[in-house]
């Protein structure tokens, strides 16, 4: 068939490659969850849900998307289920057991043809742990669970990670084979366990979040929807995981830090520190959501949580109409708390503006005067840009020019430097 | 992106208990996939009222509103990668009405959220 063909027979495109991909991409969750609920293997779940998306390409562009696509995959996905059942009995039993098994495994496979029967929500469980093993690099459990959960295309993977296409398809492939030869039981992790599997899920979203949330405008566009998926990711695990409150503290987190998507940038593209965004540009749903997402974290006991606290610490900003009107003691305090869960000099550095803010700079700089040794900031251009801005405040501009010289050396790139310069020679004006 | 779904409907009966429960089950589905943000069905036209500005004065209507052909039912919020998808998803929720509440006739309109203007 031409492509002159296809337009003469599908006007509309309802056919199209696009629309195709899409209907296979609404019945991706139910697709794979009731795979992996009869296989009880997640990556050969992955591999049928695929072959059943290259069915649908080779056969809808003819014969058009059915009426009940779902269950079209699912009739298709199911069929190879068996035969690959029976290809695996076949090559290590013997010959009567084989007839038995697949007996039994005809009996066993669940009527697929009820449409939306059960409950998805154990699976997606079962799988977002999965895809999230801490056995996997974290590329690959952040390629995998894009791809089992949120039915990302290897296609678009690589283009959101600046990756070839070759490389993510290989480091799927891998990372399944990694799962199938573990001998990892498909079970939802308990007890002890579960946290650290927990905090592995976290540590995956949060990567695919930041992501997209560091990439510049103007980069292909599926770039950053990866926070739009991220998102998705957390609502997913908010849904299937409800009394989890880290689940919504990370949540709250990522709400709140992508409803400033649109004032985030200039109209040249350039980036705009959050205390000088237009905060009219600033989604209302999305920090509402995250404000009840974080609420959700704090009923459920999770306050004190490492990413509940960092989302309080934006929602400060968040409830803010204006930056003169951020409560910075509060911002302060819950840095405190947060220095005292998860400890580390940025955070210190982080808590010295909030209390600059709040208390005065002297205060402020004794805190930083304190970091001066800290080997991890070493090479941060902030620390000696914070410092800068203290002792401009304070008066002592010398001083103040020679840490902003010291910022703009170690600054990596050139926007940074460029603004840090500007505040030395600011600072050398005002010396004289 | 953000996408609203509004269904709507001269028929003013309530769904069948049929397409109630299949309606309720896709609803699961969906925010267990991390893609239905909100939904809500919405009360009968008579229990509803307007407030009209016309020839420059505002006017308060009581439900029912005689002149309405087609009533709104009910909303969804979805976040979707793009239309395609959102029109996928709809054509699966009115498949269930084709199927669970035969003769029943409507439309599921799909619109997009407009973004935040400078």
């Amino acid at each position: 068939m031409t492509a002159a063909d296809m337009t003469a027979a599908d006007p509309h495109g309802e056919n199209s490659h696009r629309a195709i991909v899409a209907a296979w991409r609404i019945e991706q969750p139910r697709l794979i969850t009731s795979l992996a609920r009869m296989l009880r293997d997640a990556p050969l779940a992955e591999d049928l849900t695929q072959e059943a998306l290259l069915a649908a390409l080779e056969s809808w562009p003819s014969a058009g998307i059915p009426e009940r696509p779902g269950a079209w995959l699912m009739a298709t996905a199911r069929n190879r289920a068996l035969d690959h059942l029976r290809h695996a009995r076949m090559r290590t039993r013997k010959h009567d057991a084989i007839a038995a098994d697949m007996v039994r495994e005809e009996q066993a496979v669940p009527d697929f043809d009820t449409a939306l029967d059960d409950d998805i929500g154990d699976e997606m469980l079962r799988l977002i742990f999965t895809a999230c093993h801490p056995l996997l690099s974290r590329e690959a459990r952040a390629a995998l669970a894009l791809r089992m959960i949120c039915g990302l295309t290897t296609e678009e993977i690589a283009r959101a990670f600046l990756q070839p296409a070759a490389t993510i398809g290989q480091r799927i492939v891998r990372a399944k084979r990694t799962l199938s030869e573990s001998g990892l039981v498909y079970e939802t992790p308990r007890g002890e366990e579960l946290s650290q599997r927990l905090a592995s899920v976290f540590e995956v979203i949060y990567l695919i979040f930041n992501e997209g949330y560091t990439a510049a405008r103007g980069e292909d566009w599926l770039r950053p929807q990866l926070c739009n998926e991220a998102l998705r990711l957390g609502r997913v695990l908010t849904a299937i995981a409800p009394h989890e409150p880290e689940a919504f503290g990370l949540l709250a987190l990522m709400e709140l830090n992508a409803s400033r998507t649109a004032a985030r940038t200039d109209a040249e593209g350039e980036p705009v520190l959050l205390l000088e965004q237009n905060r009219a540009l600033w989604d209302q749903v999305q920090i509402r959501r995250g404000l009840v997402a974080l609420a959700r974290a704090q009923e459920l006991g999770g306050g004190r949580g490492n990413y509940a606290l960092q989302a309080a610490i934006i929602a400060c900003h968040a409830r803010a109409a204006t930056a003169d009107e951020t409560d910075w003691s509060h911002i302060a305090a819950l840095y405190r708390e947060l220095a005292a869960v998860a400890p580390s000099p940025i955070v210190e550095l982080n808590r010295a503006v909030a209390v600059g803010m709040a208390e005065g700079p002297p205060a402020a700089l004794a805190i930083v005067d304190r970091l001066t040794d800290e080997s991890l900031l070493k090479a941060y251009h902030l620390l000696p840009g914070v410092r800068g801005d203290l002792l401009h405040k304070l008066g002592r501009f010398d001083e103040a020019r020679t840490a902003f010289e010291a910022a703009a050396a170690l600054a990596s790139n050139a926007r940074e430097r460029e603004l840090m310069r500007r505040r030395a020679a600011e600072a050398a004006a005002r010396s004289c | 992106m953000r996408f609203m779904f509004i269904v709507k409907s001269a028929h003013s009966g309530p769904p069948t208990p049929e397409l109630l429960e299949a309606m309720g089950k896709l609803a699961d589905r969906e925010i267990k996939a991390g893609r239905m943000i909100d939904s809500g069905g919405l009360m009968p036209l008579a229990t509803g009222a307007q407030v009209r500005l016309t020839d420059g004065k505002l006017s308060v209507i009581d439900g029912p509103f005689v002149e309405a052909k087609e009533v709104i039912g009910g909303y969804a919020i979805f976040e979707l990668p793009g239309k395609d998808e959102a029109l996928a998803s709809v054509k699966e929720f009115m498949q269930l009405h084709k199927d669970l509440m035969p003769g029943w006739e409507g439309t599921c309109e799909i619109r997009a959220f407009a973004p935040p203007t400078h």
